[in-house]
């Protein structure tokens, strides 16, 4: 399957069917850092991806909002 | 795994700290559940007030501003541009998209036009961190526009990691000062506005699930001045915590909120006591000057 991933861009292939719990772990990536899309809508951990499937994991931490830490904060 | 609201087998998104899964229209459901528990909870503004979104382009203030107007609300959104090069073009324009395409009014400040200086300038002159320039902007300039502009409040994006992260910072550091002020409503004082963080119940994982199932685009990229930034590395240590103990951010910020914040509401009063207008720009500050005019001076005289 294709694999898109960011910071920096790239693509991977990577040998399906596979659940996303263990794509993840291949990766090297924190589920709780990321989500996993398919299309228009999610896929969870336990979802099956084929090996012609095309899917993002997309990083959701930003660390733009740390602003509001400093400097009496109003 | 089942939705946990309507039963469905479809679902698409888990969230291991509720020890829940739910379907695309349960989880937008649960989302602004969230978003009105947090609203009424902390009494953060009554149906009628007239909100000022300060938005980004990223996903948790278009899903914030996105929310507000699907509840009704009368929520203008402020974008502040911060001259970031490529990357405040690219959020910027995402924003008036969002704002023509919802015909929802957004008020606009640029930095270069308006001020003469950019992020990228400021942090070379005062020899800081980019984030300080644009925190410090930021704070004065949501105010300044809310004050002239008549509103009651300023909602920002601020999720539930967000706050878990600055909370983390501010107790590895001990800032008692800060730790008096972390609360999901700054009171309007003292020529103040009233400032909210609706998203404090949900987290950044949800967040991005919101915009990716409403279809709002978003910008994904990272501020190229935030990468590799203290808060980050707080976000990611607390994630690794979560990953093995789901449910601890929320225990961590909530439990906080509920038994330790007013033991350091008196470090904040008291480090704001001489608070007086700002001569230059009418800013309540501490200082002769307020930072911002501050900054200002400094920049664009070099």
């Amino acid at each position: 399957m294709k694999v898109k991933l960011r910071n920096p861009r790239r693509e991977v292939e990577i040998a399906g069917p596979k659940r996303v719990h263990a794509l993840l772990e291949e990766l090297g990536v924190n589920r709780e850092s990321v989500l996993v899309i398919r299309g228009d809508t999610l896929v969870t951990g336990d979802a099956v991806l084929a090996d012609t499937d095309e899917v993002e994991v997309r990083p959701v931490i930003s660390g733009g909002s740390g602003w509001d830490a400093g400097e009496g904060r109003r | 795994m089942k939705c946990r609201r309507c039963k469905s087998p479809e679902i698409v998104i888990e969230l291991r700290r509720h020890n829940a899964a739910f379907c695309r229209d349960c989880f937008l459901h649960h989302a602004r559940e969230q978003v009105r528990r947090a609203i009424d909870e902390f009494r953060m503004f009554p149906p009628e007030a007239r909100v000022l979104v300060a938005v980004s382009g990223g996903k948790d203030s278009l899903a914030l501003w996105h929310m507000l107007l699907e509840m009704g609300y009368a929520a203008d959104g402020l974008y502040l541009g911060l001259g970031i090069g490529k990357y405040s073009d690219e959020s910027g324009e995402i924003t008036r998209d969002f704002a023509a395409k919802r015909n929802a009014t957004l008020v606009e400040v640029d930095l270069p036009s308006d001020y003469g200086f950019d992020i990228p300038t400021a942090a070379r002159v005062t020899k800081r961190v980019p984030c300080s320039a644009c925190g410090l902007s930021k704070r004065h300039l949501f105010n300044a526009a809310a004050r002239e502009g008549g509103y009651d409040v300023v909602a920002t994006g601020h999720n539930l990691d967000d706050e878990a992260a600055v909370l983390f910072g501010n107790v590895l550091r001990w800032d008692t000062d800060y730790l008096g002020r972390q609360q999901p409503v700054l009171p309007e004082s003292d020529g103040f506005v009233k400032k909210v963080k609706p998203l404090v119940r949900l987290g950044e994982r949800e967040m991005a699930a919101y915009c990716v199932l409403s279809g709002i685009d978003y910008i994904v990229e990272e501020c190229p001045n935030a990468v590799g930034n203290k808060h980050l590395g707080y976000k990611e240590a607390l994630n690794a915590i979560e990953d093995q103990s789901p449910g601890t951010k929320n225990a961590f910020y909530f439990g906080y909120l509920a038994r330790a914040a007013d033991r350091f509401a008196g470090d904040a009063a008291a480090s704001r006591e001489d608070l007086r207008e700002c001569p230059s720009c009418g800013s309540p500050t501490t200082g002769e000057v307020c930072a911002f005019c501050k900054l200002l001076t400094r920049v664009t005289s070099t």
